[in-house]
């Protein structure tokens, strides 16, 4: 996984509540059998006003210019702003696979679903929770500034606007601890090997019909 | 000792390690798995040089990308094929203690398949690389979806990594109506609390309609918990339990079975026991429900109408109705019982057990598709329930009423295989989700329980299923 540590960029703003692992990648996409290439169908059916398939080539394909994915201005942003409950819906990693490979590093919102927030921090994704009236306040400053850019400091915790000012938030020590060295879970679960192997022993013999 | 809630019996019995901030280790008793969310998993696994750690937890089957009619033809999407075809030959390799391959007469929808072949035990840990693993917690196992990095987590450690969830029991007392089934109370409790009502909990569902519920009725509960944003829905063991899990292949037989079920019956919330939130629920007063937007929270009774955003003040709230009324097509205000329905969907992990057949074939019988309904689909959720069915002649029923039969998978509920909507169309579904695209780009979903489903296909439009009794 790649390392998180601090990140300088543009926000963009998706101004909609609730949204779900299919509108982030649609269920077409998810035949894949591979974990990369995603990026390109990241809100496929909002962002191109024709149906997607998997495997079809983007760049010539007519985009909704009313999606703010879209806009001129946001080209390049690796900062989403949303709303209420982002990612709720399927458990598919496509979705921070998605996002990860458009370009998104960060995401700000006010609540996001468990499954979706838990594989942001497998992919290097982070997401951050935020009050509502602090979510509320970026959103009208990136709507009505151009260029709004945030840095990101996940060591200190810090969000900073281009004012200067600063907002902390917060964020559990031991996923932070893994996503700013860049661990891989399995290497660390397995350092325990000791410890599983004897529980595991254990339950067989107290309850042997799970083992069966 | 202190009175605990069966979540809290579940985590502490399956605690293998834990961090300094209170992240655990957590001990993976059953892992299923279907074509979608494993081969990034099983691929990782191989790269990384690492063998499964106990294969004998697997147990597998293909369901997303299987079709539902023509077994004999196989699967003729190239990309939905070679997708199944991966899951063969990442099993052959790796092995399982089951699989129910396409076409095997026990394939099936993963969350029909653990439970009525008894690979859903109580007192276990079940994780899949799907939302709707929250379905085995029917059982009192403490089951959840998990992401594919974590598919291959567990293939590898035989452990998750997991931070407690809060608790919170949603307490259904008194007697259901007439015409009222499981997935009214879960749509009724998903409208009452929103689809983020349940982040970060763990839900037990309780209180004396609950207990009067049968194991199908308590996992379309159990099932629908994600809905409301919780990863785990718990119910606690009883008599019910223990009955429905006797004779399953799967489960322990003879001394071992009565030795495992003194020990289940244990797994039930103490008295006493505190939640972080209690939510009641009337089970008298739950009427017929009928989704009429595009998130499972934007629901009303059969009774109502769809609402009028010009009478939501929060700006945020009204603009969600409104693009939500834009995409299903409706004015505000519309009658419930004034949407016309084009197409029917009887199936899915929420709604496809023999009860729920049972339910909408009592509604069929006797009566015909309504001439504007283009397409009845009624697809079993597994082959045992589809066997069981033709039995009972209710695929005799289905077929008299023109509705069509299918083979089992997941069918239209996310249509990934053939069978979909087109722009536009309304669909009366027993499915979970209505999110925008899920049954076919632009088609348009109301979730409805199997009766108010049969309902809708023999009248075209939503109605009262107990007018029709
Ligand atoms: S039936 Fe639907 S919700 Fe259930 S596992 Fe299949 S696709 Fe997912």
């Amino acid at each position: 996984m790649k390392p998180f540590t601090t990140l300088d960029a543009l926000a963009v703003p998706l101004d909609r509540a609730n949204v779900d692992t299919d509108a982030i990648i649609p269920k077409q996409f998810l035949k894949s059998i591979k974990r990369s290439g995603f990026g390109p169908n990241l809100f496929d059916e909002w962002r191109y006003l024709d149906h997607g398939e998997p495997g079809q080539e983007c760049s010539g394909r007519p985009k909704n210019p009313d999606f703010v994915l879209n806009k001129a201005r946001y080209q390049g942003a690796q900062i989403l702003l949303t709303r209420d409950n982002f990612g709720c819906g399927s458990s598919r990693e496509h979705a921070p696979w998605a996002l990860e490979d458009y370009g998104f590093r960060v995401l700000i919102g006010t609540s996001f679903a468990d499954i979706f927030f838990n594989n942001c921090f497998k992919n290097g994704v982070l997401p951050i929770v935020l009050p509502a009236a602090q979510v509320d306040e970026l959103f009208r400053r990136c709507e009505a500034a151009e260029g709004y850019r945030l840095v990101v400091d996940l060591a200190a915790q810090t969000v900073t606007r281009p004012d200067g000012t600063t907002v902390t938030f917060d964020v559990d020590p031991f996923r932070k601890e893994c996503l700013l060295n860049g661990w891989d879970d399995i290497g660390l679960t397995l350092r325990h090997a000791d410890k599983i192997r004897a529980f595991e022993e254990k339950r067989r013999a107290e309850h042997p019909y799970y083992f069966a | 000792m202190e009175a605990q809630t069966l979540y809290e019996k579940l985590w502490s019995s399956h605690v293998v390690h834990q961090e300094a901030d209170g992240t655990a280790l957590i001990y993976i008793d059953r892992h299923l798995v279907h074509e979608v969310t494993s081969p990034q998993a099983f691929e990782g696994l191989k790269l990384a040089g690492r063998k499964p750690w106990r294969v004998s937890s697997i147990v597998a089957t293909a369901d997303h990308n299987t079709p539902t009619d023509h077994w004999e033809r196989g699967i003729e999407d190239p990309v939905s094929r070679q997708q199944v075809e991966t899951l063969d030959a990442n099993i052959r390799e790796v092995g399982a203690l089951a699989y129910f391959p396409f076409r095997d007469s026990r394939q099936g929808i993963v969350h029909v398949i653990g439970p009525e072949n008894g690979v859903t035990l109580p007192g276990m840990t079940v994780v899949c690389g799907d939302s709707h693993t929250s379905t085995h917690g029917a059982f009192a196992c403490l089951a959840h979806g998990i992401g594919t990095s974590e598919v291959e987590h567990v293939m590898a450690t035989q452990c998750l990594l997991q931070k407690k969830s809060k608790t919170m029991l949603v307490k259904v007392d008194g007697k259901l109506g007439r015409g009222v089934y499981a997935k009214d109370i879960a749509l009724a409790v998903i409208g009452r609390i929103g689809t983020a009502g349940g982040t970060g909990y763990a839900i037990e569902f309780g209180g004396s309609a609950i207990r009067a519920l049968t194991m199908e009725g308590r996992m379309t509960l159990c099932n629908m918990a994600i809905e409301a944003g919780a990863r785990a829905g718990l119910v606690g063991v009883d008599d019910i339990t223990v009955d429905y899990l006797r004779d399953k292949a799967f489960a322990p037989k003879g001394e071992l079975f009565d030795k495992a079920a003194a020990y289940w019956r244990t797994l039930k919330s103490d008295d006493g026991a505190r939640f972080d939130r209690v939510v009641e629920l009337d089970a008298a007063e739950i009427l017929p429900q009928v989704t009429w937007g595009t998130s499972p929270e934007m629901v009303e009774t059969v009774a109502g109408r769809v609402p009028d955003p010009a009478r939501i003040s929060d700006p945020v709230k009204r603009e969600g109705v409104e693009r939500a009324l834009k995409y299903m097509g409706l004015a505000p205000d519309t009658p419930i019982s004034e949407i016309p329905v084009d197409q029917v969907f009887i199936g899915s992990c929420t709604n496809s057990r023999i009860e729920d057949l049972r339910e909408a074939a009592a509604v069929a019988k006797g009566r015909k598709k309504a001439a504007s309904v283009k397409r009845v689909l009624v697809v079993p959720g597994s082959g045992l329930v589809k066997q069981q069915a033709e039995t009972e002649g209710l695929d005799k029923i289905f077929i008299e009423a023109g509705f069509e039969w299918r083979e089992p998978g997941c069918s239209m509920c996310l249509a990934m295989n053939a069978d979909r909507l087109e722009p536009g169309e309304h669909c009366a579904s027993t499915s979970n989700r209505n999110f925008e695209g899920r049954q076919g780009a632009g088609g348009r979903t109301h979730l409805v329980s199997p009766a108010m489903a049969a309902a809708a296909a023999v009248s075209g439009r939503f109605v009262d299923v107990r007018e029709l009794s």
